[in-house]
């Protein structure tokens, strides 16, 4: 057993995918950069000095601190300084990351879950399905994404009594960023079903009277997987910054939980009074962050692409 | 070192080694190759996909796609060397002395541009006249290959002609500079029946008349039993057997080549089973030591595995790359 | 031996190559129809082959696809074993798809790349419930070795063969549900010669082990010529011709058919010069008047141009000439 994991193992180290991965120094810094802030992201609550949700371990007196300075009244220290409520910096930016791709990773599988099924349907159905919802992601796509989103929470806060507002807020941003960018993820299935159902290899499964849904799932989903990955990725980016964008805009996760666009919005607002800290180590955060990503999703784009290759 | 009566040669080849440096190892697509093509001769190229056939022509003409590379012997052609010329060099030889037939003929007709446009320029390139002779040599030349009402298609564009026309358009512009070589790479695989053998004739009878040398690159022995003077059987990168046509399809001494041309069905012949090779050609990676057709070959012996034979003379002008053949006429 | 298993009659199928609607409007055109096939009918007689030839644009994939229910025929009936093949209803037909197969041209595109051997073969018994568990891997590996490959050659995937194995793999597919008669759409036709010499030599192997009537579709009439035990020669969607094998290379009725064989090449260097045909095939969307045929026909007259000739019996079968039989040997 354990020389089959091995091997298995050493198959996938030697997979093209791996050889491009292991010859990519950008990929490399990259998938580091991601898997550093995601582990400190999954591990916040035991790793992060103070818990930030937790209003008992908050000192208003401990606001304003300046990062590796002790407080004028209280003589507590803190690596990246407090904000305005004392809470500290580097333990709002760990659990902030946490919510940021949290909503990010769910907003993406949803709009994903749902543009893969938009596109095998519209695809593989062809005629009036297709031309229905593709014109209705033609009319969607007229539309800035941030603005889609911006509508749908609205809407939702409107539909969902004010006691719930809070708790349910993540998830009304979840659904908010996935119906907006579900519409690239359609496409590109709807054109790689259409190409994948013409092949032989489906005729055959259909020459035998197999189910149109055991074709679609079994047999053309995984052959479209490739390009979804490689947009899920970059979409990840988009829609971690999607998030810091509306929370930012304060329409996004309640302050008492802070995500790293809340902890901008709030940082702003004392960037010139001089309380510099808050603004700037939440925004590294979530550049390094994005950006990670997106150039993971870039090499992916072109190591999955024969032609580049 | 081949036939004593050939006058010299218009190319020669000699040990070509073509390699694609993986990720994996280096893979050794051409292995020496060696044949000469004399002024106006049809030499065919015959081999199954993944011979080396087509990366044959593509060296001639400086158009290995990379990583591919040239990584031993020499092409000469009029006893010049051709396979170190630097790009811009080779450009010239490219469409002035060397002409170029491709499989498909949208790959080698751009579609923005009429055929007068094409044909035009390329004239122009590489020979000093006017636009106006340009034009008249363009139209007398899609009159010979066949394209009806020439002076008024002409300035059609690609999209307008068949596929047939415009593999007539193609041979037009390989042959318009008057090149001294013509490489046509499967020519008439693209084609429908009826239509080859209008094709074939067309690009024979222009090449004799103009005393152009021909290298035809084809999968299909029926179109090299027509058109070649002399044919190269190529096997996993290596020539296992060149002669004459005739000599090669009826007196084949490769076993490979007697198993190929057994191979082929006929409207002649009446048996009920073919003759088949067991197997398939080896990939690049998994080239056999010694001969390379030893895994397939029925007539096996212990100096196959150990030894690669190389080209013997077996007959007048007939090389076979085989030990049955040097043990036979020694 | 003799009663026909799959008879075609009257089969046509029409594409609608019309532009959109908004633009058929703005532009003012009336639909488009492109006739594939008209009015093609034959029947295959039990454990024969029937070979249907053709160049491009001939139609003869369409009635493959038409036959085995990939595509919805516009007009006519096709029966097998006596029985109409009525694709729509789901529950009649379910026992009929059994008694069929089709095997494809590119073996690269026939074959799931992210399925392994095993289910790629086994997709037709799971598919109809044939056999359950164990029963399948035991018979996936004996239909392995039947074609030529190895039972350890379940576990792999398709990218780590070749085309003429791959080959292989889809005839082990397509018996898998032991069919009686299977549809071969180009079988060889991206395959190199020795190894297509090989998958011929498999197929008639296997038709005289199984008793499987083939319906060949083939452009080569040297393959057909060595397949058939009947032909049938379409031109833009029609059938021109059909007759026994053997005879139809020794005394073509029709004049395409004659064309054909004189294009073929002559590899045993005989000395027949290969007749450089007259012209193209036309545009399938606007084809000739009459006889389709007649603007390359040595031997046509006013009545091609006028007339659709319908088939009609000759000596060695039947062809859709006005002077049908009087076309001559083959020199």
């Amino acid at each position: 057993m354990s020389t089959e994991t091995q091997s298995r193992f050493a198959r996938v180290w030697d997979s093209d995918i791996m050889w491009s991965f292991r010859h990519s120094p950008v990929a490399i810094v990259a998938g580091v950069v991601v898997a550093l802030i995601a582990l400190a992201a999954i591990f916040a609550p035991w790793i992060a000095p103070t818990n930030p949700y937790d209003p008992s371990q908050l000192n208003l007196m401990d606001g304003f601190t300046p990062p590796m300075e002790p407080n004028a009244f209280t003589g507590n220290s803190y690596i990246l300084g407090t904000d305005n409520q004392g809470r500290d910096v580097l333990s709002t930016i760990l659990y902030g990351t946490r919510i940021s791709l949290f909503v990010g990773i769910s907003a993406v599988l949803f709009a994903m879950l749902l543009g893969i099924t938009a596109g095998l349907i519209a695809g593989y159905r062809g005629g009036w399905v297709d031309g229905l919802l593709m014109r209705i992601a033609d009319v969607q796509l007229s539309f800035p994404s941030i603005l889609i989103a911006l509508l749908i929470f609205g809407v939702a806060r409107g539909l969902i009594p004010p006691a719930y507002r809070e708790t349910m807020a993540i998830w009304v941003l979840i659904v908010a960023i996935g119906l907006s960018d579900w519409v690239q993820f359609a496409r590109v299935v709807r054109g790689a079903t259409m190409v994948e159902k013409s092949k032989e290899y489906v005729q055959a499964a259909r020459v035998v009277g197999a189910h149109p849904a055991k074709i679609l799932i079994k047999h053309i989903l995984p052959n479209v997987m490739g390009p979804v990955l490689v947009i899920g990725t970059i979409g990840l980016a988009l829609a971690i910054i999607a998030e810091a964008t509306l929370s930012f805009l304060g329409v996004g996760v309640p302050p008492t939980q802070p995500s790293l666009g809340t902890l901008i919005r709030i940082g702003q607002q004392y960037l010139f009074s001089g309380e510099w800290w808050i603004l700037l180590f939440p925004s590294i955060a979530l550049l390094a962050l994005a950006l990670s990503v997106n150039l993971l999703g870039d090499w992916l784009r072109d190591a999955l692409n024969p032609r580049l290759r | 070192m081949t036939g004593g009566d050939m006058q010299e040669p218009l190319l020669t080849v000699r040990d070509l080694v073509v390699e694609f440096p993986m990720r994996r190892g280096t893979l050794r697509a051409l292995d020496q190759v060696s044949f000469d093509i004399a002024p106006g001769e049809v030499l065919g190229m015959v081999g199954e996909s993944g011979a080396g056939k087509s990366l044959t022509g593509a060296s001639i003409i400086g158009l290995l796609e990379p990583p591919g590379r040239i990584a031993g012997g020499e092409i000469r052609l009029r006893g010049e060397r051709i396979d170190n010329l630097p790009p811009e060099a080779m450009r010239r030889i490219r469409g002035r002395r060397i002409g170029m037939v491709f499989q498909d003929p949208l790959t080698s007709l751009n579609p923005l541009y009429t055929v007068a446009q094409q044909l035009i320029q390329t004239i122009r390139t590489h020979m000093d006249v006017s636009e106006a002779e340009a034009r008249k040599r363009a139209v007398a030349l899609l009159d010979r290959v066949g394209i009806p009402a020439a002076a008024r298609r002409i300035d059609d564009y690609p999209h307008h002609f068949s596929g047939g026309m415009r593999q007539r358009v193609v041979i037009a512009l390989a042959l318009c500079a008057e090149p001294e070589l013509v490489i046509a790479d499967e020519p008439t695989t693209a084609l429908d029946v009826s239509v080859q053998a209008q094709i074939i004739d067309v690009l024979k009878e222009i090449c004799a008349e103009r005393g152009a040398s021909v290298m035809l690159i084809t999968h299909d022995m029926g179109v090299i039993a027509e058109t070649a003077d002399r044919v190269a059987v190529l096997y996993a990168g290596r020539v296992a057997e060149i002669g004459p046509v005739r000599d090669v399809i009826q007196h084949a001494r490769h076993p490979y080549t007697r198993g190929l041309m057994g191979a082929i069905p006929t409207l002649e012949q009446t048996s009920d089973r073919l003759v088949q090779i067991p197997g398939a050609m080896p990939r690049l990676n998994a080239i056999p030591k010694g001969c390379a057709f030893n895994p397939r070959c029925e007539q096996v012996f212990e100096r196959c595995y150990s030894e690669r034979p190389s080209l013997r003379q077996a007959a007048p002008n007939h090389q076979v790359a085989c030990w049955l053949t040097e043990e036979g006429s020694a | 031996m003799s009663e026909p298993l799959v008879q075609v009659d009257g089969l046509t199928r029409r594409f609608d190559i019309s532009k959109p609607w908004l633009n058929r409007v703005l532009e003012r055109q009336s639909r488009q129809f492109l006739t594939a096939n008209a009015d093609v009918s034959f029947s295959i007689k039990k454990g024969e082959t029937f070979a249907l030839v053709g160049e491009s644009g001939s139609g003869k994939s369409t009635i493959a696809k038409m036959i085995v229910g990939l595509l919805a025929p516009s007009a006519g009936h096709i029966r097998f074993d006596g029985q109409e093949m009525d694709f729509a209803s789901g529950a009649d037909m379910r026992a009929l798809r059994r008694r069929f197969q089709m095997i494809f041209q590119d073996p690269f595109a026939s074959l799931n790349p992210r399925w392994r051997v095993r289910d790629i073969v086994a997709e037709p018994i799971v598919t109809f419930g044939l056999l359950q568990g164990s029963e399948i891997t035991r018979e996936v590996d004996r239909l392995l070795e039947v074609v030529g490959l190895s039972a350890t050659d379940a576990a792999k995937f398709p990218h780590e063969f070749s085309g003429g194995q791959r080959q292989r793999i889809a005839i082990a597919r397509a018996l898998s549900s032991k069919p009686e008669f299977i549809v071969c759409d180009e079988p060889t036709s991206a395959l190199d010669v020795s190894v297509q010499a090989q998958i011929l030599n498999l197929m008639r192997d296997l038709q005289d082990e199984f008793g499987l009537t083939y319906l060949l579709i083939s452009h080569d009439l040297s393959v057909v010529r060595h397949m058939a035990n009947c032909i049938g020669v379409l031109y833009l969607g029609r059938l021109v011709e059909v007759a026994d094998a053997k005879r139809l290379f020794l005394e073509p009725q029709h004049p395409y058919t004659r064309m054909l064989l004189d294009a073929v090449p002559d590899l045993a260097l005989s000395g027949r010069r290969r007749k450089p045909v007259l012209g193209e095939i036309p545009n399938p969307i606007d084809p000739p008047s009459g006889c389709a045929f007649h603007p390359r026909c040595p031997m046509a007259a006013d009545i091609c141009t006028a007339e659709t000739p319908l088939p009609r019996v000759t000596p060695t079968g039947q062809a859709a000439c006005h002077f049908a039989g009087q076309v001559g040997e083959v020199a």
